[in-house]
């Protein structure tokens, strides 16, 4: 019986480095699926999935249907992000964006086209924007820092839930403005720049560090996965699995480039799992 | 019991007493459910479609629906106006099809009227090859191999853009249109040709104005299928083409045809309930709507334009 | 043949130019099929070779493009393919045989079944996969394992099963069925033991041709989730990932080993596929029969 996992796709890659991890230390199969957040949840509260890897946390009318369809669950952090908004590599006008200036880019009554409608020093070169689809809690999280309210976005841009295409999309524009998990860039750093973000004290670059003291606001976020408690008290697996994902997460989150939690926050955690199957 | 079956100048075996063989007509009551399966199949996909769709319509008006041009189904302001996919499905329809129809065209007469036979039994099977190549792989190539290049030759192509998924996918439907105008030259009679011929015509004239104007029924629905399956396509677009529903006409763009607007969206949940998730039962109905239209005019067609040779 | 004068009056330096540029066109037209064929293959090849080696048959993708491999995913392939193969040829043979031995077309509803099927194999293959999704995956509660995906291909390709077996059964002439009625064997007699040994080669032939189509289709699977990481064996009611998925997942990702993993893993579905193809060929040459 292998142990299931969908959701996020920014969690995605931390998940299934676990799962490799997992594999090669003796462990049971494990799926891992990028359905996006919310499809994770979706099948989650249908009670599809073992565990539910997710970028936000889970929202009030989603756990109202886990409810309903008595799934119960424990909430546990895996990782820290540091959102990151990229460009491509040629990109050598711009280094930091404030706020407001993503809001006037990815605002829903948006229609900037241009750099230079971002800022007059811009030179005149065509924005395309790349982006996270509406089933993504990247698209969540990002819209609720951003613009104020999770959903709310221009919907004019190449969406998708899986990064990857993100990635693909910036890398091979001049013009290209994307936003995604940090692993993301870091894995891309040839052919992608990072921007610094001015939450208002200033312009700070993603980073490990930035993202653990949380100076890098507003887009630093915890990642969560959702274990099933009836996976966790039914499926030894389930158990051993996340309690090995937990305890080696440092480990993990270097290998697959997330940041790693320190260990008084795994700590924490794990009395969270322990608590939840005793 | 073979009573309406006989063939005419069958010698008939008199048994004394008439018998049903049970065994023939269990034999035929089964192949009779096989051949049910299919009947099925488009049951099922009918009913598939339809019911999410119907709820789909209660909500979002079909007018809206069939003329909005913002397709943003899964925004906060959400809007499901369908003509920017229908816009990309068809551009890249029509730039495959100036790929495909007269390339297509141009390798049938090589084959059916110049070609001599060694050639043609070599050329063949290697058509069918190109026919046969995954979709997924050809998707690949198109980004990895032919955006770059046109990028190499001047044209300011976006990274996921209709021309490049275009000019793979029209070279892939060079095979059908070639191989079903071929039947269709190929089923004229000598006659004609020697007739052409006698009258002192060349090759080149024998075959333009008087083959293809007989076989055009042929030629016509090989055109259609092809481009059907353009309409029909989903990998080579969206691993290519991108997923930007705008409206343009500009094919160095990046834009969404229906099918990768249900490949990306459908990829591995569609949970019962939420009107985002219907927008695939009503983009996949439409889509159905679409070829399946195009295969009927299609058979009208070619039944209108046959000529018959007996 | 001498040029009279004839009612088609051209003269005949204008006629010569004509027709080398109409031939310089269709030679045109087929450089540009076969000359894409060649690039196309190349290039597979070219990138792809780092990547071909055993590791690709043996070890489970990985996070990390240097370790992984597409195991899982050529099994599943493999797994499809059988599975394809056995349900839609006695499937789609005998919807053949009804349809051309024992249905009067004069019926409403044989009519209806010959229409539909020809309706079917113009249905674009991503719409087989939400029908899957809705009934296959969901509606039997079957989920997303290897079974599904296969039930969902051999819809696709049932179709094309049954034209190409009609066609071999409808080539097969008459006197051998009429020789066999006048020996008082039953229809059925005549079925199995004349018509479809006579007909053998053509429906093999396009049932090859359908299961190498079937094995490169990835739309269907998409829909029904393929899951993205699998990293062990599949099994029939197993979850899966199959070949052109993985592919597509690995061309997705922007590192440029996982790029050449996806070129990998296109040479081992373009052999399977093109040896299938091969195959189709060779049975269709070799036992071409003359009546």
């Amino acid at each position: 019986m292998s142990v299931t996992a969908d959701g996020s796709s920014t969690v995605g890659p931390f998940t299934t480095k676990a799962a490799e991890d997992w594999k090669a230390a003796g462990g049971s199969d494990v799926t891992v699926g990028i359905s996006g957040t919310g499809g994770g949840f979706e099948r989650f509260c249908a009670g599809e999935t073992d565990i539910s890897n997710a970028s936000r946390p889970i929202k009030d009318d989603e756990a109202e249907i886990c409810e309903q369809n008595g799934v119960e669950y424990v909430e546990l952090r895996v990782a820290i992000d540091a959102l990151t908004n990229v460009v491509n590599i040629e990109n050598d006008w711009v280094d930091c964006l404030t706020v407001d200036q993503l809001s006037v880019i990815w605002g829903p009554r948006s229609t900037v086209k241009s750099w230079k409608q971002v800022d007059p020093s811009f030179p005149d070169v065509r924005l395309r924007l790349y982006g996270a689809g509406t089933d993504s809690g990247t698209f969540d999280y990002f819209t609720e820092a951003i613009n104020g309210e999770s959903g709310a976005s221009r919907s004019d841009y190449s969406a998708t839930e899986d990064d990857n295409v993100t990635v693909q999309g910036v890398a091979g524009d001049r013009g290209a403005l994307g936003y995604f998990g940090f692993s993301y860039f870091e894995q891309n750093q040839s052919t992608l720049k990072a921007l610094e973000v001015d939450g208002g004290d200033g312009c700070v670059a993603p980073s490990v560090d930035a993202a653990q003291d949380g100076s890098y606001t507003p887009l630093s976020r915890p990642l969560f996965i959702y274990v099933k408690r009836s996976s966790l008290e039914e499926k030894e697996d389930v158990r051993d699995f996340v309690r090995f994902a937990l305890e080696k997460q440092q480990t993990i989150a270097q290998e697959a480039l997330f940041v790693p939690m320190s260990r008084e926050q795994i700590d924490e955690q794990l009395a969270k799992l322990e608590s939840a199957t005793s | 019991m073979t009573s309406a079956h006989v063939p005419v100048g069958q010698a008939v075996t008199v048994l004394p007493r008439k018998r049903i063989r049970w065994g023939e007509v269990g034999v035929q009551a089964l192949l009779f459910l096989a051949a049910t399966v299919s009947v099925l199949t488009t049951v099922g996909i009918v009913l598939s479609l339809v019911l999410p769709a119907t709820e789909f319509f209660r909500e979002v008006s079909p007018w809206d629906f069939l003329t909005g041009t913002t397709w943003a189904p899964l925004f906060l302001d959400a809007q499901f106006g369908v003509v920017p996919l229908i816009v990309g499905t068809l551009m890249i329809s029509f730039w495959s099809s100036l790929v495909a129809f007269p390339l297509g065209l141009g390798v049938a007469i090589y084959l059916s009227e110049y070609a001599r036979d060694r050639v043609t039994r070599v050329l063949k099977p290697i058509l069918e090859i190109l026919a046969a190549i995954p979709t997924v792989v050809l998707g690949y190539f198109a980004l990895t191999f032919v955006t770059p290049l046109l990028r190499d030759l001047g044209l300011d192509v976006e990274i996921f853009n209709a021309l490049s998924a275009s000019l793979v996918l029209g070279v892939m439907l060079i095979p059908t249109v070639a191989s079903l105008s071929e039947d269709a030259m190929a089923a004229v009679p000598r006659d004609l040709r020697d007739g052409g011929y006698a009258l002192g015509a060349d090759k080149l004239q024998v075959s333009t104005r008087v083959v293809v104007p007989a076989a055009i029924s042929g030629i016509i629905a090989a055109f259609v299928l092809a481009f059907s399956r353009a309409v029909g396509e989903t990998m080579i677009v969206l691993i290519a083409a991108g997923q930007l529903a705008q409206i343009t006409f500009d094919p160095r763009e990046t834009i969404a045809t229906m099918t990768a607007f249900i490949g990306a969206t459908g990829n591995g949940d569609i949970p019962t309930g939420s009107i985002e998730y219907k927008t695939i039962f009503a983009v996949g109905l439409t889509l159905f709507v679409m070829t399946l239209v195009m295969n009927l005019v299609s058979i009208r067609l070619v039944r209108r334009y046959r000529e018959v040779y007996e | 043949m001498t040029t009279l004068d004839a009612p088609i009056q051209m003269g005949r330096q204008r006629r010569v130019w004509r027709n080398r540029l109409f031939q310089g066109a269709m030679l045109f037209a087929m450089l540009v099929a076969f000359g894409t064929l060649a690039v196309l293959l190349v290039d597979t090849v070219v990138t792809g070779w780092p990547e071909l080696d055993r590791q690709l048959f043996t070890e489970p993708p990985s996070t990390v493009a240097e370790e992984g491999g597409g195991r899982p995913a050529i099994l599943a392939t493999l797994y499809l393919g059988f599975l394809v193969l056995f349900m839609s040829v006695p499937i789609g043979v005998a919807t053949a045989v009804y349809l051309e031995e024992y249905a009067n077309r004069e019926r409403w509803y044989n009519r209806l079944i010959e229409v539909n099927i020809q309706n079917l194999a113009a249905v674009p293959s991503i719409v087989y996969g939400i029908l899957g999704l809705a009934f296959i995956v969901r509606g039997i509660g079957l989920g997303r394992v290897v079974l599904a995906g296969a039930l969902i291909l051999t819809l696709v390709v049932l179709p094309t099963v049954v034209v190409a077996s009609r066609e071999a059964i409808r080539a097969v002439p008459d006197s051998i069925r009429q020789g066999a009625y006048a020996l008082g064997a039953t229809k059925w007699q005549v079925v199995w033991r004349q018509v479809l040994p006579a007909a053998i080669p053509g429906m093999a032939t396009g049932s090859i041709l359908a299961l190498s189509r079937a094995v490169g289709e990835t739309a269907p699977l998409i829909m029904v989730g393929a899951v993205v990481y699998v990293a062990f064996d599949p099994t029939i009611l197993g979850a899966y990932t199959a070949l052109p998925v993985q592919i597509f997942n690995w061309t997705k990702q922007p590192d440029p080993t996982f790029q050449t993993l996806a070129a990998a893993g296109a040479i081992v579905l373009l052999v399977i596929v093109l040896s299938m193809n091969a195959l189709a060929i060779f049975v269709r040459n070799r036992y071409r029969k003359r009546w």
